[in-house]
């Protein structure tokens, strides 16, 4: 191409590299910013769903006789409404979108009900009469791979089972052998906007869906196929998100709304409230893992064995993934000569589990850090060096066999996290909000150890294993009132993370234009891909960019030949196109007239591929992402009580295109690691939810929270587009173990299970 | 039942309001003021933090009967028209917001903050800000805005 491939342009700001100000901001602290439990219509009515108590029964019969005949009621649908396959699901359709037969969780969507008001269509709802024959259920992961154990799907109760085999068979001995078996409970996303929409019923029989999801089109397939209508009359929006972290990657109240409103012929609303949104999506799978590791003398690693067992609960959603995940990436980001992998991920009667930041290497990341701890212990080194020993370096293989070939730089993350400096010891009289209790005033300062632990950890950017993951950018330049304005238009959900202001930054970078419009997110242009596995960034950033690239050569290619000058040389800036000596060769106001340019672009990353059923090598993943945290806590040990006091972090981003954004990945990311290490965890019992709310499910408060510093390198990729490496996952992953080495450290415990409670560490238990 | 308050200095009067409404539930679905979140509906969260009579209440608390004749002042009503309070702006400059649902509530437990303490330390701030999750931010950047209103707000 003749056209340069970055503008090296001056004088347009925002441009990647910047941290210019987020375009919905002023809406979002003004209150007006709408979101997709605050959309209205005149004429709409309200939807509420029905659910069943059971984590395992058989549908008798239904009697919606009473919830009918309620005053305010529209109507109320089951399984036999749904006029399609009745099938949703991301990986394999095995949801019902309605039961049919069989529930099979606790809190499965049984009925519908559309009413005037809400609470009229909730108060409906419990009329409904369902008779139920209860079956047995298989409530832990380990039990469901028991061949007696009761059957969740006819086919059996394994999803998928990886299998990782290098470097020949696990010798029998080696110098140093460590081993641990470690639980991980079941964190809930618990992001703060609930599940929400709004159904539209439109005129040529399809239907027009506003909603806050992270993946327009692959919900557009789902509600397709259960509603038999054809993608061009299942119309999606993005309404405004209030967070997702994985949360919102599955159907909610998709397909009901949608039916809802067909069936009325009316918009229809749909709200969870907080407890019912504890049922209405995934969550973050509970892991049972057991895990060996063989060194030399010198800690030098052998080989690693890891047993993974991922609850899945009562449907597939991506639990195929979070396997392929869990196992290649399994035994961290560490050198072993001989690998020895089986990561399994099962069904049972529990609430399903799917996609939550980290997506896997979450869960493995509490394992193989807590054994690399002890590990250093056994062989008399400190935990940095053991780590730094055995770091994984750029032109290694991975355990998939996979070429590391961008930076891995694990040593150096932990250098800088171990460089920065400490807190200071407590002295003297402590205020009672920096001592754990704090103001429920249970300690001074007595019985209170303090501890120190480090994680360094690693996860793959984008889509695996051969998807085909791509996205989508329409760009278009014209100008409006005599000014140039560029219109970008992605599908790619923005869900609170920024990417709307890096879709900004990009095309002002590569067209210089100051003004970009972000069109509203939508399925009127090809899919975006998921906003999950770190990344849009990558992939949509990616595809804006090849967009306004089009357009800038077409641009430029007319601007030449207006001006009989070549085209090599000439480039945008400051909505002129410029000669190479700095000349104007013309305004794009006056190039441009009333015409516009628009391209459309789908862009890909480079393919990933299949792994061995057998071996389970294979280059699976584009691209891998190092970060390394070290938590301070001080630890009441007679209360069990843990503040953390302070959690610093480093971590190569590649490109920081909005250095500020970057910052508010990393520590919002590594708060909500902390909090699975600490607090976090749904409460099942006999595939029962103990704790649907947010007085018994605890997220950390500002009064949790340490303060953190943050060291960010940059090693641009040179497979990625400016050189970006993905951001939002790697902190929530190193952040967790590092607070719970340091629980260890503190309280000489072993503490093999997060979230660890204070009945672990007082011995109540 | 009927409802008359004032609402961001207007008077307001809502018609055949059901008892077990919240007043969270007439802002936001009766009176076209959604600025006010729903994230959990059970007091747990401040995303629904109003001025109730000058004292910030959590919206989702306060039974829609309870608001009659009462001064309600919510996250619409902060702005000089298109002017925004030194807080808001400090929470969209310091990078405070993501996703922004928590923004509401925090904007309003934060100007109540300054009108009481026009120079809080960190632990005070913390400690006003407790009432109000975020899921997205680690709250780092939230402390970043408060201080920044503050010092904007000393030299203004
Ligand atoms: S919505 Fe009122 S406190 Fe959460
Ligand atoms: S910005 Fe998303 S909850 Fe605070």
């Amino acid at each position: 191409m003749s056209t340069p491939a970055t503008q090296t342009d001056t004088a347009t700001t925002g441009r990647i590299g910047d941290s210019p100000l987020r375009p919905d901001g002023v809406q979002k602290v003004t209150g007006e910013f709408a979101y997709s439990s605050d959309l209205w219509l005149d004429d709409m009515i309200w939807g509420a769903t029905l659910r069943s108590p059971h984590p395992h029964a058989r549908i008798r019969s239904i009697d919606i006789g009473a919830a009918m005949a309620t005053a305010g009621v529209h109507t109320v649908l089951t399984a036999d409404d749904v006029p399609g396959r009745n099938r949703v699901g991301l990986e394999h359709d095995d949801q019902p979108a309605l039961a049919d037969g069989i529930v099979r969780y606790q809190g499965e969507p049984v009925a519908i009900v559309a009413a005037d008001h809400p609470e009229v269509a909730r108060q409906a709802a419990k009329k409904i009469v369902v008779d139920y024959e209860v079956l047995p259920a298989v409530t832990e992961g380990r039990a469901a791979l028991d061949p007696t154990a009761p059957l969740v799907h006819p086919d059996g109760n394994l999803v998928r089972h990886l299998r990782i085999r290098k470097g020949g068979t696990v010798p029998d001995s080696a110098p140093v052998v460590v081993s641990l078996d470690f639980e991980v409970g079941m964190q809930d996303q618990a992001f703060l906007g609930p599940e929400s929409g709004l159904a539209v019923p439109a005129e040529d029989g399809g239907v027009e869906l506003y909603v806050a999801t992270q993946w327009l089109h692959v919900d557009q397939r789902q509600i397709c196929q259960a509603l038999a209508l054809p993608p061009e009359k299942v119309r999606l929006t993005l309404a405004g998100v209030g967070g997702a972290f994985g949360g919102r990657e599955d159907l909610s109240m998709h397909v009901h709304a949608c039916l809802l409103a067909m069936h009325t012929n009316r918009p229809v609303k749909m709200v969870y409230n907080r407890e019912e949104s504890f049922f209405g999506h995934v969550h973050r799978h509970p892991a049972s893992m057991r895990y060996e590791f063989g060194a030399d003398e010198d800690g030098r690693l052998r080989y690693g064995k890891a047993e993974i067992v991922f609850d899945g609960g009562a449907y597939a959603s991506s639990t195929g993934a979070v396997v392929g995940n869990g196992g290649t990436m399994g035994l961290g980001p560490y050198r072993f000569p001989v690998v020895h992998v089986d990561c399994f991920g099962v069904y049972t009667n529990n609430p399903p589990c799917g996609a939550m930041r980290g997506f896997g290497c979450v869960q493995a990341a509490f394992a193989h850090e807590a054994l690399m701890d002890e590990l250093a212990d056994r062989v008399g080194v400190d935990r940095i060096a053991i780590r730094q020993l055995n770091g994984m370096r750029e032109g290694d293989e991975n355990i998939t066999g996979q070429l590391i070939d961008s930076a891995a730089p694990v040593g150096e993350l932990l250098q800088i996290v171990n460089d920065l400096p400490l807190p200071p010891a407590p002295t003297g009289t402590r205020d009672l909000r920096d001592l754990p209790g704090g103001v429920a005033n249970t300690t001074h300062g007595e019985g209170v150890v303090r501890g120190v632990g480090y994680a360094v950890t690693y996860k793959n950017v984008g889509f695996s294993e051969g998807f085909d993951d791509y996205s989508t950018a329409r760009v278009r330049l014209e100008i409006t009132a005599g000014e140039p304005v560029v219109t970008v238009h992605t599908a790619a959900a923005e869900v609170g993370q920024g990417l709307i202001t890096v879709e900004q930054q990009i095309c002002r970078t590569e067209l210089g234009v100051e003004r970009v419009v972000v069109h509203a997110k939508d399925t009127q242009v090809g899919s975006g891909g998921s906003t999950s596995a770190s990344r849009q960034t990558y992939v949509t950033g990616g595809a804006v960019k090849a967009a306004c690239e089009a357009v800038r050569t077409a641009i430029l290619e007319r601007a030449a030949a207006a001006a009989r000058t070549p085209v090599a040389g000439l480039r945008l800036d400051g909505g002129k196109i410029v000669s190479s000596s700095g000349e104007v060769v013309a305004a794009l106001a006056d190039l441009l007239g009333a015409e516009a340019i628009e391209e459309t672009v789908e862009w890909r990353h480079r393919p990933t591929s299949r792994i061995d059923p057998e071996t389970g090598q294979g280059d699976a993943h584009v691209q891998y992402a190092f970060s390394a945290h070290r938590a301070v806590v001080d630890v009441d040990i007679e209360l069990g009580l843990v503040k953390v006091v302070a959690l610093d972090t480093a971590q190569d981003v590649g490109k920081a295109i909005n250095p500020a954004a970057v910052m508010g990945q990393i520590q919002g990311g590594s708060a909500q690691g902390m909090g699975l290490a600490l607090m976090e965890e749904i409460i099942v019992q006999d595939g029962i939810i103990r704790n649907p709310s947010f007085t018994d499910y605890l997220i950390p408060t500002i009064l949790d929270m340490p303060p953190m510093k943050i060291e960010v390198l940059e090693y641009a990729d040179p497979h990625a587009p400016y050189g970006v490496r993905g951001v939002g996952e790697p902190p929530t992953i190193s952040s967790g173990p590092a607070v719970a080495a340091a629980i260890r450290q503190a309280t000489g415990l072993a503490l093999r299970r997060v979230p660890v409670r204070p009945e672990h560490i007082t011995g109540t238990l | 039942m009927r409802i008359t308050t004032t609402v961001n200095g207007e008077s307001r009067q809502v018609d055949d309001v059901w008892p077990g409404e919240s007043l969270l539930y007439v802002l936001r679905e009766r009176m076209g003021l959604p600025g006010s979140k729903n994230a959990c509906e059970q007091g747990e969260c401040g995303s629904c933090t109003v001025y109730l009579d000058n004292v910030p209440v959590c919206a989702c608390l306060v039974a829609a009967g309870q608001a009659q004749d009462r001064d309600i002042t919510t996250v619409e009503g902060l702005a000089d028209g298109e002017d925004l309070h030194p807080v808001q702006q400090c929470f969209v400059e310091a990078g405070a917001v993501q996703c922004g649902f928590c923004t509401p509530g925090l904007i309003v437990a934060a100007h109540d903050l300054l009108a009481r303490e026009p120079q809080p330390s960190d632990p005070e701030i913390r400690e006003a800000l407790a009432g109000n999750l975020c899921r997205c931010t680690g709250y780092e950047k939230i402390l970043d805005a408060v201080r920044l209103a503050a010092d904007r707000m000393a030299t203004t």
